[in-house]
């Protein structure tokens, strides 16, 4: 699985961090998401679900590739 | 079938301070996207399922200008306050508020806040301290609750905490929707002129906080000008003073009258962020502020809004929907869901939710350790809670040790 982040759709509100600190960062200057690992392990992937489906700008999503 | 005739006028105050309107659950049930009638007799829409209120505040066919005709006013004079000054963050739409929101959301990042951990701590140490060596009974909301999120706020946007009842009691006042309009125009005014001298001050010599960068960069980009910085401003000096305060008083609140959730938390320290999510939702202070105007045709939940016609998106409705939350009305500390719309949703979500989450975890480790005696000293029915407020809240939270 791997993790798609909509970066002109990310409103920073820093949702993901909360959800996955391991998987997302934020830019230090527009607070834009950063994702530190693009296809996070099987057993890490409960908080990136979380932190798609609390994204408040629908910016992230999971692809099967 | 929805029918036209509004049966519930907005705002519904609330009659339990632990629970929704009943309204909402007979909305929700019957007509989950219904009319209903606002002051002044104008009409709206109301939405009080979660999928509904986030599917509309995800939408950018929906406008969050205050300025708007057809936007829901819920208290005689609201758009008239809104209208003549350059709109804040809350009220802009694309393109613009991509930009200026971009500006500024790099200063409130997790990491951020995190580096304001240990100044936070001292302060809420700091009060604490007072309370304790102070009489008793006291009064948390004076003592802890809105001097803490009052000098944090200060302190990071550059504010002199010195003036604190200056502002503290104008944003008081224009959140107060029995306030006279005249008496709330002008507690803006006051507050905007206060600001609009800061601001220059800080264009003249930028100094290293908030405002102080925001000059610096609304130099170095181009954009924004002193109007923008001035709206800002007023923007998240009243953001930092009326809703964490309320949390920490509701919060504090509900913890005392909850003790089985209270040793709970207290067990287990790491279940600290979990419990302040529910707290958050459980409260929903801001439950109405979550509106819209469609600018287009938009189906929400099967029904047609028409483009010009207002949305209110209920969020303490939706926070309390069976569908999402099993047993909504209960507090569970250890529910562990984060979906709840209590920061709003989509792209206005709420800037400072990251501060807040943290003072908020903060006051209450910090209080409950420190005072475990802890408790109420007037039964919670002679409470003054701000049924009359745009956010609900506690004015006064008398405990005692
Ligand atoms: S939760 Fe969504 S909007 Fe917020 S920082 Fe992460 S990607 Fe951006």
């Amino acid at each position: 699985m791997r993790i798609v982040a909509d970066t002109t759709r990310c409103v920073g509100a820093g949702q993901c961090v909360l959800s996955e600190p391991s998987v997302f960062d934020q830019d230090e200057e527009d607070g834009t998401v950063l994702v530190l690992v693009e296809r996070p392990a099987e057993g890490g992937l409960d908080g990136v679900r979380e932190a798609v489906g609390t994204c408040p700008s629908q910016a992230l999503s999971l692809t099967e590739d | 079938m929805t029918s036209d005739q509004p049966t519930v006028t907005l705002p519904v105050p609330r009659t339990c301070p632990f629970s929704p309107p009943a309204e909402y659950e007979r909305m929700r049930e019957n007509s989950p996207v219904s009319r209903v009638g606002l002051p002044g007799g104008r009409t709206a829409w109301a939405l009080t399922r979660h999928e509904d209120v986030r599917a509309m505040l995800a939408d950018p066919r929906f406008s969050a200008d205050r300025t708007r005709p057809g936007f829901p006013v819920l208290a005689e004079g609201q758009q008239q306050l809104a209208a003549r000054f350059k709109l804040s963050l809350i009220s802009m739409d694309p393109p613009e508020h991509g930009p200026a929101r971009r500006a500024v959301v790099g200063e409130f990042t997790v990491k951020r806040m995190a580096a304001l951990r240990p100044r936070i701590q001292q302060i809420v140490d700091e009060h604490v301290d007072a309370l304790l060596a102070g009489p008793r009974p006291a009064d948390l909301v004076r003592s802890l609750s809105l001097p803490v999120p009052s000098l944090v706020i200060c302190e990071l946007l550059g504010v002199p905490y010195a003036d604190h009842d200056f502002f503290q009691s104008r944003s008081a006042r224009l959140l107060r929707r029995t306030e006279p309009v005249a008496s709330r125009e002008q507690a803006r005014d006051e507050l905007r002129t206060y600001l609009d001298a800061l601001v220059t001050q800080k264009e003249k010599d930028p100094s290293d906080d908030l405002l102080g960068r925001q000059v610096l960069k609304q130099r170095e980009t181009g954009r924004g000008d002193h109007e923008d910085l001035v709206s800002l401003a007023v923007l998240l000096l009243i953001a930092g003073h009326e809703t964490t305060a309320n949390m920490i008083s509701l919060g504090t609140l509900a913890l005392l009258e909850h003790p089985g959730e209270r040793s709970r938390l207290g067990e287990d320290p790491d279940a600290m962020p979990e419990a302040v999510e529910e707290l958050l939702r459980y409260f929903s202070i801001v439950d109405a502020v979550t509106s819209r105007v469609a600018t287009e045709d938009v189906e929400i939940g099967g029904v047609l809004i028409r483009a010009g016609e207002g949305v209110v998106g209920l969020g303490n409705s939706a926070n309390h929907d069976p569908g999402v939350f099993s047993r909504p009305g209960e507090l569970d500390i250890g529910r562990g869901d984060r979906h709840h719309v209590a920061f709003g949703f989509g792209a206005h979500q709420c800037l400072g939710q990251n501060l807040a989450r943290m003072e908020l975890e903060m006051v209450f480790e910090t209080l409950f350790r420190r005072v475990p005696g802890l408790r109420l000293a007037a039964p919670v029915d002679e409470l003054p809670f701000k049924d009359d407020s745009n956010i609900y809240g506690l004015y006064e939270l008398p405990v005692t040790w």
